[in-house]
């Protein structure tokens, strides 16, 4: 299951070219670019492990591509995603998320049953993943 | 409905040229910079071979990014900086490089000063050059072969790399005194084999740094009187012979100096209210003082007699 979050995550997976014009867009506005990466797929993941700092005096995005492409190379069985910060508002606040790397194969999410007090029945999900420990989840 | 791409069956270079805006950076060249003649040459050559390299790849002939590194070699104060600007100015307009902003840097920049330090701060100056020139001064201080834990030598391999890898996302100039950029590249020949075009910077003749203290000086709204430019032109001629000579970085030095001078003289003289032309003159009398007339600095002269 193709693993959809952020944006353009219902399009084929973005080409280098594709992030570095996405990258730019965010870098012309002023936002600070930043790579991250993690192998936990769920969507309240908001925990993303840093890959570097974010780039904020790169004036042309083809650093990002450079970025994400080593990311690429240390993590590639990992999900891998661009944001873009804008620290304008006084804090930072995500303008853009896109994921632009993913695992070989994504098993999806099952559906957990809790059952609670009064036969009441909590739900949740889970990623298959996640039932094995962190560096182990994915080829 | 044809959907291939359809090539262009001529081109016509005059007109490429005119709206690359190409003309406009080798005119500001010719008009902004003294001398350097063999430099503009070069530059010239160098544009007409990125026009020609553009209209062929328009046309589908011409593979792959040229190489663009170079190298800038001569004596300090020749102008390889402002050069630089221009050449990155140039390559933008002709679309070799995105932005065409220059950064410059030198080892401290790039080397780290524990293991693992330096691969990050490369990366980062890279990163920042990028879209741009990334112009390198004193590249041969990157190469320590006196210390063989020296973590220049990592700097330079991760250079190496983007300079391969990255040919389209960014231009590197290394520049440096003649002598000692040849031997950086005899021990790195890596480098050598990297870079495309080679320009040379040659000294000034005096009466090109003539020139060149006049538009200095008029740039700060300062002008010579008669006696104060027949001084400055032999403060040139003695300046030359004197050790740590800098070319139009000494003039500039010497000129602030002299605005230094000015301003005493005017303080300690002055009686009544100055006008505009007294407070913008430089004299004879705010040169003279310069301790190159009198042989040099102290401690210069007093190697000298030591040696001797």
């Amino acid at each position: 299951m193709k693993l959809r979050q952020g944006q353009f995550s219902f399009l084929p997976d973005l080409t280098d070219d594709d992030i570095r014009v996405q990258a730019q867009y965010a870098i012309d506005r002023g936002w600070a670019v930043s790579v991250e990466y993690t192998d936990d797929p769920h969507p309240r993941n908001s925990y993303w492990e840093m890959w570097g700092h974010p780039m904020f005096d790169t004036p042309d995005a083809a650093a990002v591509v450079f970025e994400v492409n080593e990311c690429r190379k240390a993590h590639g069985g990992k999900y891998i995603r661009v944001l873009a910060f804008d620290a304008s508002a006084g804090w930072e606040s995500i303008r853009m998320s896109f994921i632009v790397g993913r695992p070989l194969s994504e098993p999806g999410f099952r559906l957990v049953r809790q059952e609670d007090d009064g036969r009441r029945i909590r739900y949740t999900i889970e990623s298959y993943a996640m039932r094995e420990p962190e560096g182990a989840r994915y080829a | 409905m044809n959907a291939e791409i359809q090539l262009p069956a001529t081109v016509d270079l005059a007109r490429s040229y005119a709206e690359s805006g190409v003309a406009d950076v080798l005119r500001e060249l010719d008009e902004q910079l003294i001398g350097l003649a063999p430099v503009k040459q070069r530059i010239r050559e160098t544009a007409a071979l990125l026009i020609v390299d553009k209209a062929r790849r328009e046309m589908g002939l011409a593979t792959g990014a040229p190489t663009l590194h170079m190298s800038f070699t001569g004596n300090p104060g020749t102008g390889k900086t402002t050069v630089a600007l221009k050449i990155a100015d140039l390559l933008h307009r002709l679309g070799y490089v995105r932005k065409g902003h220059l950064v410059t840097v030198t080892r401290d920049d790039l080397v780290g000063q524990y293991i693992g330090h330096t691969a990050p701060k490369t990366k980062d100056v890279l990163k920042k050059a990028m879209g741009g020139v990334l112009f390198i001064d004193e590249a041969y201080y990157l190469y320590r072969p006196e210390n063989e834990r020296d973590y220049g030598q990592e700097a330079i391999e991760i250079l190496l790399q983007v300079m391969e890898n990255n040919r389209d996302d960014l231009v590197v100039v290394l520049a440096g005194y003649g002598d000692r950029m040849d031997r950086f590249f005899q021990s790195n020949p890596g480098f050598r084999s990297r870079i495309a075009h080679h320009i040379e910077f040659p000294d000034y003749t005096d009466p090109e740094l003539g020139r060149i203290c006049e538009i200095m000086l008029s740039d700060q709204n300062y002008v010579f009187d008669d006696a104060g430019r027949r001084a400055m032109s032999e403060y040139i001629g003695k300046r030359r012979l004197q050790p740590h000579f800098a070319n139009a970085r000494s003039i500039r030095n010497a000129l602030d100096r002299a605005r230094l001078r000015q301003a005493n003289r005017l303080f300690s003289t002055a009686t009544g209210p100055l006008d505009a032309a007294a407070l913008s003159t430089i004299t004879e009398a705010d040169i003279r003082p310069s301790r190159v007339f009198a042989g040099g600095l102290d401690v210069d002269r007093a190697t000298k007699e030591t040696s001797a």
